[in-house]
């Protein structure tokens, strides 16, 4: 028990199982296996996205890109299976290959010339973004196959609630939960998720080990951007149409949702239960205001408020034990990297 | 540090470069109407709020750290002094009692945002917060208080002598143009002449060997946070006065312009490095940029994604410089 407490999981989880508590007083309805598996499936694209954010900030980076390679990549995956056609399998490939090429392009801007990842992913959202809405002209793609249709609406376990409609298990959360493993067996069980917390860590301690620094750097760019691709489709299948406006801008809530669950924008700290429980704390925060008749003006304030008090909290407890540690920092040698 | 001398700096001389190439570059691409008096009395309009803006994020930025919360507050104290202006002045009638209001409004509006910068402050050096998740807070907590006192409407009817702040001319020049210089100058007069200005880029350079010099710190931070607070607040007003109304969620595209003019003109995002002249220079190209495509009917989406591949430009040369200094 005394162990659990030291993570910050756990408060997150005993702020979140609060939270439920206060909700489902108000409103039975919230904590119902229906609106749970709402929740995960309506949450998902959020959730995918946050698991390619998890790596980069792991990795002592940070994107802000990853947004538009999402709206880019669905965008084209949306025109093609419109004008070819194809099977979901395709669509999911060119989607994720796009956003993998684009992560890829800003891992290597950031190892090659050594731009800050903050401002190199500014640009490239710029650029990616920008390209799209001229060649585009920002038409919205209504006309999706309906192949594509039908599959957003496959569950995988179906129940029926008290009017006789089903809901259960869909297979977009499916897809969710099959990033999660992924991403728990590269961080856990391989060599280059320990590269990542290496990177993140000390970047110069990583080099002096003898990690693989461009592979791990452009690895993480790449991860996000094929998370980002998938991320789109799967809100092309949320909201059967595309929206070059509708993702861009978001890309700060994904980002304060993945620190809440405990990952260090300075590197080297996060996980994937965080993460997740990061999300779901903005997704129940959300969903618990619709269901208690809060005003929606109420909701940017609220987020704003949990993340200064959750990250200001722990920020407090960091900079107490810093006070009785000493830090010495190797100086940076431009020939090691 | 207006004073141009780019002779002494590398950073300077490349966008100065860069300023003329673009300027040639618009003349040639529409020479009837780039060239007219007309397109530079635009860009002396527009560049002002964006300019403000930078400023709030450079001083930010000098210190390694960043201010997301700049478009937020800004929306908020333009909120509070329209709520000011609309509630005690009917536009159509003047009284005798307008002046005060007004420059009751004025100072609610610069207090408004000092205080959030003080609150930004706080949180980053007592708290500890890492400023770009304290900024990322206090900009959400912002635009939510800004939806919920407005409701999501529009607040419009400025009075005559606000709308001037934004909108006036004096022998031709507009009069946002001479408040940017003014305050562009200020900034510059603070970084490089006042004792808070040299710890600011002492602390960007290196905060433990700045706390072992015997400063302090937090206050420095504190400040910095406040002024950035400040120039967001005079943003503000030219914003107000210019679109005649305050609204929720104004100038929202700002945001990451502000960062990549700062960067362009030279300031490091892990701060310690940056000046005025190199960011107006910056300013002046971007502003160029735009209205020059704009002239030329080119989307303004293009204009970003141009912006885009100029900063990486940048960045890149400013890498094989850097590279070329070290082996020699």
């Amino acid at each position: 028990m005394k162990k659990l407490l030291k993570y910050h999981e756990t408060y997150l989880l005993i702020i979140i199982v609060l939270l439920s508590i206060v909700i489902t007083t108000k409103n039975a309805n919230f904590f119902t296996a229906e609106n749970m598996f709402d929740l995960l499936k309506s949450n998902s694209f959020v959730g995918i996205m946050a698991i390619g954010v998890l790596l980069v900030l792991i990795s002592g980076g940070i994107d802000i890109s990853f947004a538009a390679i999402a709206t880019v990549s669905e965008y084209i995956m949306a025109v093609t299976i419109i004008r070819i056609g194809g099977s979901v399998l395709s669509a999911i490939a060119i989607a994720v290959l796009i956003g993998t090429l684009l992560g890829f392009l800003n891992g290597y801007l950031i190892y090659k010339f050594r731009i800050p990842p903050i401002i190199a992913t500014i640009a490239t959202m710029n650029i990616y973004y920008g390209s799209l809405m001229v060649i585009t002209g920002g038409k919205w793609i209504y006309s999706l196959p309906d192949w594509f249709r039908s599959f957003a609406e496959i569950r995988l376990l179906t129940f029926l609630n008290s009017n006789g409609n089903p809901y259960g298990l869909s297979v977009i959360t499916v897809i969710w939960f099959l990033v999660i493993i992924v991403a728990v067996v590269i961080l856990r069980f391989t060599i280059l998720g320990r590269s990542i917390y290496a990177l993140g860590g000390n970047r110069n301690s990583a080099v002096r080990v003898g990690f693989n620094v461009f592979l791990t750097e452009t690895f993480v760019y790449s991860f996000l951007g094929f998370m980002a691709g998938l991320a789109g489709v799967v809100q092309a299948l949320l909201v059967q149409a595309v929206a070059p406006n509708s993702i861009v801008g978001k890309e700060l809530d994904v980002i304060a949702a993945v620190v809440l669950g405990g990952a260090s924008l300075s590197g080297g700290k996060g996980s994937v239960p965080g993460a997740i429980l990061g999300v779901a704390l903005l997704a129940i925060l959300k969903n618990g205001m619709t269901m208690m008749a809060v005003p929606a003006v109420w909701y940017e304030f609220f987020v704003g408020a949990v993340i200064l008090v959750s990250i200001g909290f722990s920020s407090y407890q960091d900079k107490k034990k810093s006070n009785n540690t000493a830090i010495i920092d190797v100086k940076e040698q431009e020939s090691l990297c | 540090m207006l004073k141009f001398d780019a002779g002494k700096n590398p950073e300077l001389k490349v966008l100065s470069l860069i300023l003329v190439g673009s300027f040639i570059l618009m003349a040639i691409l529409s020479p009837r109407n780039f060239l007219k008096i007309g397109t530079f009395q635009g860009m002396a309009f527009q560049l002002p709020e964006l300019g403000l803006l930078s400023l709030a994020m450079m001083i930010s930025m000098l210190t390694g750290g960043i201010n997301l919360s700049i478009i937020a507050t800004t929306n908020i104290s333009a909120i509070f002094a329209a709520m000011i202006l609309t509630s005690s002045i009917n536009p159509e009638l003047a009284s005798s009692g307008d002046g005060i209001v007004i420059v009751i409004a004025i100072l609610v509006a610069l207090l408004v945002s000092v205080l959030v910068g003080l609150i930004n402050g706080i949180l980053i050096s007592v708290v500890n917060i890492p400023p770009i998740l304290a900024t990322l807070g206090t900009m959400k907590l912002l635009q939510g208080l800004a939806f919920i006192i407005t409701r999501g409407y529009v607040i419009s009817g400025m009075p005559e002598a606000i709308r001037l702040i934004g909108n006036g001319m004096i022998l031709g020049i507009p009069v946002p143009l001479f408040i940017f210089v003014f305050f562009a100058w200020l900034m510059a007069f603070y970084l490089n002449h006042t004792a808070t200005g040299f710890n600011i880029f002492l602390f960007g350079s290196n905060p433990v060997a700045t706390f072992f010099s015997g400063v302090n710190n937090k206050k420095v931070i504190i400040q910095t946070y406040m002024m950035s607070g400040f120039y967001c607040g005079l943003a503000a007003l030219v914003m107000m006065s210019r679109f005649n109304s305050a609204k929720a969620g104004y100038g929202e595209s700002y945001l990451l312009v502000t960062i990549l003019a700062a960067v362009l003109g030279g300031v490091k995002s892990e701060g310690g490095f940056g000046n005025v002249s190199g960011l107006v220079l910056a300013l002046v190209i971007l502003q160029i940029v735009a209205n020059g495509l704009n002239l030329i009917g080119v989307s303004s989406f293009l204009t970003v994604a141009i912006w885009g591949l100029i900063m990486i430009a940048v960045m890149v040369i400013h890498f094989m410089t850097g590279k070329k200094r070290v082996q020699a």
